[in-house]
């Protein structure tokens, strides 16, 4: 057992801290209140290698683990989870093709992102299906020498910037989860109809937006796997992108705990700090608590990844329980602020509106306890 | 052009610092340690006439113990090509760190063509180093640099003075040049820079080895202790106009004397 | 009895308070002081008055203006042929380059940065803060003498009834050798206000101004001071004021070595925008504002009062 970090994770992880306190965290509120897309700040942290950190070496990537990927994304949530939405959304289009995609699949769609700036965006929610993913309708169908896809994507993320789509879609829809498959797009193809923006309650400065697939034609070398490979490459991206987005909900919580341990030093009531308070502490070291013990199954689902280890389980405990966490800490933070936590002059109240987020997306904390449960049950 | 950097690890600011049990420095366990502010500008500024000198190379040094060698790291990771640390107590003065940086140096088997530093650490605050390494070096020093522009057979120099007036010097290399804020903006350690980082060269010597002794030691510090708390305000009562000449008189005069800020 | 030596600038004319301050304190010592260029009528007095003995004034080729290198080979030149046991400087902009490279030619050791001491016997013992003030340490100096000291301005105070010296002012031929980096220009100071996150004083308003245009009461006063004006959320929200001005968790941070707070009730965002300032005078009317608390000199009046005698007061202190 080992649980310090190496000296190199370390520093991977200050810099980010450093990076999110001092380019990101002082924005946060400005875009979260305009909703735009910060694309400088995001273009900074490309450049310092915060983002696409799924991308292997031989494609031109830093060549992180995983557990160097979640510290990133820990520090980048800190910062401001919206931001980190979009740029997470880039390892979660571009994890799929890390995971099932050719060599020459990847050296033509990963090493562009090594090269600038691009925004990708992972296509596989849809109006009528969330939690049940396995029943999306989206068709791909043969034609020639290319696949045509047709139908409604929802809750797109990074839609109306998107250099590239990976989009899950079926071949046959009776066939269930043996027809789902997976397409690369590229963001100019022809038929790709585009929504508005979505107004959000939190993540605001990310672009989230509805989509529909026309006669959108595809060459069939943009398939990942075969067809019908769709979804045992999903579920092997989740075993990667859960423990990911785990830890942007333990950047929030983070970020929440810290503006709250210094707001209960600072603030009096009765004659004294807020922080002598029992009521304050208790809350405090809750907050502590699932902080610590969100960090150390983020970590273990990410090590285990790194070391070939089957962690299905552990990620689904991690993302539930984060992002749980994260919405409890932010809350109590509120809580710790008062009447100042719920004005924006505040910097928690943002929190706690992003932090819903992530009880929702990348598999509900409940879809989480079901994959938990199912994983249970199938062992008795 | 052989360019060295002058770096010290120093606590962070936001760090409580406590005396430690016998008061002869201070607790350093529990201490998270950043590279001297000051020196991130050295750093920056040695890597901006890298860019513009083809084939330079940029060496950085630092003095001081190893528990923990995130100055150095952050440098290299920043751009250095490689780094030397000269291992000592970090309570030792600034005559046996300049002392030791020129031992580094010349140890090293360059001459130095630049020598960057930071105007001043923050930590023990001397403001001697970058002169006295310059005095034994025999190397003309300029200090609180705010400007630097032009090749190294003509450097212009702007030193920041009282009121924000500056002095702007001309002089060419070799010279030692301590940076104050504002004379660039310090890159970030790109995560590619930082995995870069573990294969450069990084050097160790012993304070015997670049020819320091105990004797050396110029300045003994004693007895760490915390500074008095602060004592609560006074308040005067000035709603009555007769009374609020006086007051006011009363208070600027405590400001002079008391509190010394005028 | 030591034999010291202050060094202290002058603008041929007056010198440094800091100078004086260093000279009332080494009462009992035989102090000389020695300068770059020459010193007039009034500071020769003062030099005298605070217990001077010796005043040196040296000059030579291209003394005529401040070089780290030229100064320290005069001084370096004069201090070898005396034999002083300690030498004195104030640690201000010339005084902190100058003086750690004369230290350096001699091989002897310096005490920076020091806010007080004393002598036991002939043995200097110093203390000064470390950390930026987080800690006090005690100094002492060994090896080749003579040692050096530098002493924060402000930090000793001037000696009320200080013991006079001789005051015996002589020119001293001096040679300022090779200087390799030398002046070209002066830049004046930009007359520019300084930005509030640099400003070493700070005069802020707050709801109380009332309206944009009393804001010009505290550009007055921040006028005599060198002072940056800033604003309260309170204040910029109503529109008295733009929010480049605004302390406080969602305008700039600040920590100057004063800060005036004019009618500034003190929301907790201000107080968390200004808490680390070295020096807190707040002025309010009302007694129980929380400003009050984090005050250091509070005054309960109304600002519109008191801001015009502060003014008066200070201008009277500083000119």
């Amino acid at each position: 057992m080992e649980f310090n970090y190496t000296t190199e994770q370390q520093e991977i992880k200050e810099q980010t801290f450093k990076f999110a306190r001092n380019e990101m965290l002082p924005f946060a509120s400005e875009f979260d209140q305009s909703g735009e897309m910060p694309l400088t700040i995001l273009k900074k942290a490309w450049e310092l290698g915060f983002v696409n950190t799924c991308i292997p070496v031989e494609y031109g990537g830093v060549g992180f683990t995983s557990q160097d990927t979640v510290n990133i994304t820990e520090g980048l949530a800190y910062g401001c989870m919206g931001m980190n939405t979009v740029l997470m959304a880039n390892d979660l289009a571009l994890l799929p093709i890390v995971i099932g995609g050719t060599h020459e699949q990847k050296e033509k769609f990963l090493r562009p992102f090594t090269e600038d700036y691009k925004i990708a965006s992972f296509c596989l929610t849809e109006p009528g299906n969330g939690s049940d993913a396995a029943g999306i309708k989206t068709n791909f169908k043969e034609d020639g020498d290319d696949w045509v896809i047709n139908g409604d994507k929802m809750w797109i993320t990074n839609a109306g910037f998107a250099d590239l789509f990976v989009v899950y879609g079926t071949i046959d829809s009776s066939l269930k989860h043996k027809g789902i498959s997976c397409l690369i797009v590229d963001g100019k193809t022809a038929g790709i109809e585009i929504g508005k923006a979505e107004k959000k309650m939190g993540h605001r400065c990310s672009d989230t937006r509805g989509m529909r697939f026309n006669n959108v034609r595809v060459p069939k070398e943009n398939m990942i796997g075969a067809p019908g490979d769709g979804w045992k490459i999903a579920m092997k991206t989740l075993d990667h992108s859960r423990p990911m987005v785990a830890a942007s909900a333990l950047g929030g919580a983070l970020c929440a705990y810290d503006h709250s341990v210094k707001y209960a030093t600072e603030r009096n009531q009765f004659g004294k700090p807020i922080s002598s308070f029992q009521a304050i502490q208790f809350m405090i070291a809750n907050m502590a608590m699932k902080i610590e013990a969100s960090r150390l199954l983020i970590n273990k689902a990410a090590w285990m990844l790194d070391n070939d280890i089957p962690n299905t389980k552990i990620a689904s405990y991690a993302k539930a329980f984060a992002a749980d966490s994260c919405m409890e800490i932010t809350t109590d933070a509120v809580q710790i602020f008062g009447g100042y936590g719920y004005s924006i002059e505040y910097p928690v109240e943002k929190l706690m509106r992003d932090a819903k987020l992530i009880q929702i997306y990348e598999g509900t904390s409940q879809i989480q306890r079901m994959v938990i449960a199912k994983e249970i049950f199938s062992r008795h | 052009m052989n360019i060295f950097v002058c770096v010290k690890q120093v606590p962070d600011t936001e760090t409580k610092v406590i005396p430690n049990g016998d008061g002869s420095f201070i607790e350093t366990n529990s201490i998270k340690w950043i590279m001297n502010p000051y020196d991130e500008f050295a750093v920056e500024q040695a890597l901006l006439v890298k860019a513009s000198n083809a084939g330079s190379t940029v060496t950085v040094l630092r003095v001081g113990a190893v528990h923990d060698t995130e100055a150095l790291r952050t440098a290299l990771a920043m751009g250095a090509d490689d780094a030397i640390l000269v291992e000592a107590d970090d309570n030792i003065d600034s005559y046996m760190t300049a002392k030791a940086l020129k031992g580094a140096i010349e140890k090293s088997g360059n001459s130095a063509d630049l020598i960057f530093s930071g105007k001043q650490s923050i930590d023990s605050d001397c403001l001697q180093v970058p002169q006295l390494l310059a005095q034994m070096l025999n190397l003309p020093s300029v200090s609180v640099v705010v400007g630097y522009e032009g090749d190294s057979s003509n450097i212009v120099l702007k030193r920041e003075i009282e009121g924000g007036a500056l002095e702007v010097y001309n002089c060419s290399s070799p010279a030692l040049i301590a940076c104050n804020k504002g004379i660039n903006t310090p890159r970030y350690a790109s995560l590619p820079g930082i995995m870069k980082a573990k294969k450069k060269p990084l050097a160790q010597h012993s304070l015997a080895d670049v020819g320091v002794s105990a004797d050396d030691r110029r300045i003994v510090y004693s007895d760490f202790h915390l500074p008095p708390e602060k004592p609560a305000g006074k308040k005067f009562d000035a709603m009555d106009e007769a009374a609020q000449a006086g007051i006011v008189k009363e208070v600027v005069g405590l400001l002079r004397t008391e509190a010394k800020v005028l | 009895m030591a034999k010291i030596l202050v060094f202290t600038e002058t603008n041929k004319e007056n010198v440094k308070t800091v100078s004086l301050e260093i000279l009332g304190k080494l009462a009992g010592h035989e102090v000389d002081v020695a300068t770059i260029g020459d010193i007039g009528a009034e500071g020769t007095q003062e030099l005298a008055k605070n217990g001077a003995a010796n005043i040196h004034c040296l000059k030579g080729d291209k003394l005529d203006q401040y070089s780290p290198e030229g100064y320290a080979n005069a001084l370096k030149e004069f201090i070898s042929s005396n034999s002083y046991d300690y030498v004195f400087a104030g640690s201000t902009p010339t005084g902190k380059d100058l003086m750690p490279r004369l230290a350096g030619m001699l091989d002897a050791g310096m005490a920076s940065e020091v806010t007080n001491f004393q002598f036991e016997g002939d043995e200097f013992q110093g203390t000064r803060p470390m950390f930026a003030g987080k800690c006090l340490c005690k100094v002492r100096i060994q090896g080749p003498k003579p040692h050096f000291v530098t002493v924060r301005p402000n930090a000793l105070g001037l000696t009320e009834s200080p013991t006079a010296g001789a005051g015996n002012k002589a020119d001293v031929a001096a040679n300022a050798g090779e200087i390799r980096a030398t002046i070209k220009e002066i830049i004046k100071g930009a007359s520019e206000k300084v930005d509030l996150s640099e400003a070493n004083i700070i005069v802020s308003g707050g709801r109380a101004m009332k309206n944009a245009e009393n804001f010009k009461i505290l550009d007055e006063l921040a006028e005599v001071l060198g002072a940056t004006v800033g604003a309260s959320r309170a204040a910029v929200d109503s529109g008295y004021a733009p929010h480049s001005m605004q302390v406080g968790q969602t305008g700039k941070t600040v920590a100057p070595t004063l800060y005036i707070a004019c009618g500034i009730s003190g929301a907790i965002q201000h107080l968390a925008g200004m808490r680390t300032s070295k020096v807190i005078v707040a002025i309010n009317t009302d007694p129980d504002a929380p400003i009050f608390t984090k005050a250091d000199y509070g005054i309960v009046g109304d600002l519109f009062q008191i801001v015009p005698i502060l003014k008066e007061e200070l201008k009277a202190l500083l000119s």
